[in-house]
C-alpha cells in the first residue's frame, strides 16, 4: 500500500485534531476528582472519631441523641448510628452471638445464661467517612459527595433514591428514609462541628467512649488516642480508607 | 414491619433488614438479558451469513426493540424519586457504573437497534407508503424520513450500512449486558455479586434466554399466522441456544466451585444460598433464566454483609414494587411487540420480492 504526501499529511491531521478533542475530554471529566490526600493536605479539617470499645457500657444513649437530633425516623430499620452487643464464645471466634435490639436505642437486655461463659462488648457504629467510600464512587448523579474536610454527605434535593449507594456501602450504614424517598447516612453533625460543636452521639456519651476528632488539628486528643492504643478499621480488606477508628476492637467484629 | 424483624435469622445490621432491591430490579436484567440475546441471534443472520435462522431476522429484531423499550421501566418504578432520573443523562457521575449504563442504554437504542431496522425495513416503509392512501400513507411516509429512493444503488448502500451497524451492534450488545453485570460484579461490598465473572455470566445467559425467546415467539407468531415452522432454521437456532447454555452453565458452575473451593469468610453465610443455586440453575428455560438473575439481585441482598445472618424476601401483590407491576412489565413488551409487527410485518416481501402483501398477524 503506498501513501502519498497529501494522504499523509490529511490523516495525520485528522488524528492531531481527533486526539486533542480526546485530551479535552479527559481533561474535562477528570476535573471534578480530587485526590484524596491532596484534598486532606488542603483542607482546614479532617475529620474522624475515636472509639473506646471498653468504654462503652451499651446504654444507648448516642442513639437516641442522634435520632434525635438529626430527626431520624423511629423505627427499628433507620440508624445513623447503633450499638452491637457482641459476645464470642472462647471457642468459637469466628462464630459471636451479635444482637442490636432497636439499634440500641433502649439500651439492652440482660445476657441469657448460655452466653454468660462469652467474652461480651459493645460495638458503637456509624458511617465511617471513608477516604475511598465506595458510596460515593457508585452515585449515579453525585448527590453523595465527600465534604472537603472529610465527611460523606447526601444532597437530598439531588438523590434520585436508587439505592445503588446503600448497597456498595460494606457496613450498613445508609438507608432510605421513608418520608423523603431519598438515602440518609450519618452527617457526623455536620450542622454542629462546622460551629465548633462536637457531634450529638459524642456530646451525650456519659463514659467518653467516642470522640470526634480533628486529624488536622496537632493538639487534638486524637492524635494521643492513635498513639496510644491498639487501633482498628471495621473491614481494612475493604479498603475504604475507613476514619472511624476502634481502640481494643475484637477480630470478631464484623 | 415488625413482620421484617421476625424473618431475620441471626443477626443483620439494623440498617439491613429492609431489602433495598425489588423484583424489579430482577426484571431490569432480565429484559436487557433479552434484548441483547435477541440481537445476537439477529446478528448471526445478518454478519455471519448462518442462512437458516433468515427467517427469524426481523422478528429478533423487533423483539430486541420491544423489550428494549420496556428495559428502564421497572428502573423507573423503582426509583424514590423519578422525576429526577433525568439528571442521570445532565449531570453524569463518570466513576459511577450506573451513570454510565444511562449513557449505553442510549446508544443501543438510538445508534444501533433502530437504526438497523430503520435500514432494514426502509424499503418496504417506501413501498407501503406508495401503496397507501391518506393518514396511513403520511405515518409510513413520516417514517420513511423523507427518503423515496429504493433504487438498487440506494439499497445496495441500505445494505451495506446495515451490515456495518450489525457488526457495531454486536459489541454494543455486549457491552449493553456484561455492562449490567459490572454494576453488580463490581459491588465489593457484598460478596455473592462481586465476582468478575459476573459480566460474563450475564452476558451468556442473556444469549440463552434471549435466543430461547425469539425461538419461542417465532414459534407462536408462525401458529398464530398459519403457516409452517422452519424446522432447518429452529434446529439451527435449537443448536445455539444449546451452545450457549453449555457455556452459559459452565460458567456457573466454575464460579460455584470455585465459592465452595476457596470457601473464604462470607462463605458460612452463604452456603444456604448455594444449595438453592444448585436446583436453580439447571433449568434450561426463560423461567432458569429469570431465576438465575432472581437469585443475583435478592439473593444477594438476603445475607448480612456481618455475614452472621440473614432474611427472607417477601414480595408484596398490587403494591409499586409487587408482582402484579412485574407481571404487567413482562406483558408490556409482547404489547408492543404485536404493535410493531403490525406497523412492521417482518414476512414482507416474503416469497414474491417486491410485491407488498397486506399481512397482518
Amino acid at each position: 500500500m503506498s501513501v502519498d504526501r497529501r494522504e499523509l499529511i490529511r490523516t495525520g491531521g485528522k488524528l492531531l485534531v481527533l486526539t486533542t478533542v480526546a485530551a479535552r475530554a479527559v481533561e474535562h471529566v477528570m476535573a471534578g476528582t480530587v485526590d484524596a490526600i491532596q484534598r486532606e493536605l488542603e483542607a482546614e479539617h479532617w475529620w474522624a472519631m475515636a472509639i473506646d470499645i471498653d468504654k462503652c457500657i451499651g446504654c444507648g444513649g448516642c442513639v437516641r441523641a442522634c435520632k434525635t437530633e438529626n430527626d431520624v425516623p423511629l423505627e427499628p430499620f433507620y440508624f445513623r448510628t447503633w450499638v452491637e452487643r457482641y459476645r464470642v464464645p472462647a471457642v468459637d471466634e469466628e462464630h459471636p452471638h451479635v444482637d442490636s435490639p432497636n439499634g440500641g436505642y433502649d439500651g439492652f437486655p440482660a445476657a441469657s445464661q448460655a452466653d454468660s461463659e462469652a467474652k461480651s462488648f459493645f460495638v458503637p457504629k456509624l458511617c465511617n467517612h471513608c477516604a475511598h467510600s465506595p458510596c460515593v464512587q457508585v452515585c449515579p448523579v453525585g448527590a453523595t459527595f465527600e465534604s472537603p474536610d472529610g465527611v460523606v454527605l447526601v444532597d437530598k434535593t439531588y438523590c434520585l433514591g436508587c439505592r445503588y449507594c446503600v448497597q456498595a456501602c460494606p457496613y450498613g450504614c445508609r438507608f432510605i428514609d421513608p418520608r423523603t424517598h431519598t438515602v440518609d447516612k450519618c452527617t457526623l453533625c455536620y450542622h454542629r462541628i462546622s460551629r465548633g460543636l462536637t457531634t450529638a452521639c459524642c456530646e451525650v456519651c456519659p463514659t467518653g467512649a467516642r470522640a470526634l476528632g480533628d486529624l488536622k488539628d496537632p493538639d487534638d486528643p486524637i492524635h494521643e488516642f492513635l498513639r496510644t492504643n491498639m487501633v482498628h478499621v471495621l473491614k481494612p480488606q475493604m479498603a475504604t480508607g475507613a476514619k472511624v477508628y476502634y481502640a481494643d476492637l475484637d477480630g470478631s467484629v464484623r | 414491619m415488625d413482620s421484617l424483624l421476625a424473618q431475620v435469622d441471626g443477626f443483620m445490621y439494623p440498617n439491613e433488614i429492609e431489602l433495598q432491591w425489588s423484583v424489579l430490579i430482577v426484571l431490569y436484567p432480565y429484559i436487557t438479558g433479552l434484548v441483547a440475546g435477541a440481537f445476537i441471534l439477529a446478528s448471526l443472520e445478518r454478519v455471519f451469513n448462518v442462512e437458516a435462522v433468515k427467517p427469524t431476522y426481523r422478528l429478533a429484531l423487533l423483539t430486541a426493540l420491544a423489550f428494549l423499550l420496556v428495559a428502564p421501566l421497572p428502573l423507573q418504578l423503582h426509583l424514590g424519586h423519578p422525576e429526577r432520573s433525568f439528571e442521570m443523562y445532565l449531570t453524569p457521575k463518570t466513576d459511577s457504573a450506573m451513570a454510565m449504563f444511562g449513557f449505553v442504554y442510549l446508544w443501543y437504542l438510538m445508534g444501533v437497534l433502530v437504526v438497523e431496522i430503520w435500514l432494514d425495513y426502509r424499503k418496504d416503509i417506501v413501498l407501503k407508503a406508495r401503496s397507501s392512501t391518506g393518514p396511513v400513507r403520511l405515518f409510513y411516509r413520516a417514517l420513511a424520513l423523507g427518503s423515496d429512493d429504493i433504487g438498487p444503488r440506494a439499497l445496495e448502500i441500505d445494505d451495506r450500512v446495515g451490515r456495518f451497524v450489525t457488526i457495531v451492534g454486536i459489541p454494543s450488545a455486549f457491552l449493553l449486558h456484561g455492562y449490567v453485570g459490572f454494576i453488580f460484579g463490581s459491588v465489593k461490598a457484598n460478596p455473592w455479586w462481586s465476582t468478575p465473572l459476573m459480566p460474563v455470566v450475564f452476558l451468556f445467559s442473556a444469549i440463552v434466554s434471549g435466543i430461547a425467546l425469539v425461538m419461542l415467539v417465532y414459534m407462536t407468531v408462525s401458529w398464530l399466522r398459519g403457516r409452517t415452522v422452519d424446522m432447518t432454521c429452529l434446529d439451527t437456532i435449537a443448536r445455539y441456544l444449546f451452545y450457549a447454555f453449555l457455556i452459559d452453565f459452565s460458567l456457573e458452575v466454575l464460579d460455584l466451585i470455585h465459592r465452595m473451593y476457596e470457601a473464604d469468610e462470607s462463605f458460612k453465610s452463604l452456603d444456604f444460598m448455594v444449595k438453592t443455586r444448585y436446583a436453580t440453575a439447571g433449568v434450561l428455560t426463560l423461567i432458569g433464566i429469570f431465576a438465575m438473575r432472581w437469585n443475583v439481585v435478592i439473593g444477594g441482598q438476603l445475607f448480612s454483609k456481618s455475614f452472621l445472618g440473614y432474611t427472607v424476601y417477601k414480595m408484596g401483590f398490587a403494591t409499586r414494587e409487587g408482582m402484579l407491576p412485574a407481571i404487567l412489565l413482562m406483558i408490556l413488551p409482547f404489547a408492543i411487540l404485536w404493535l410493531l409487527i403490525r406497523v412492521l410485518p417482518p414476512w414482507l416481501g416474503e416469497g414474491d420480492r417486491g410485491v407488498v402483501e397486506t399481512a397482518e398477524g
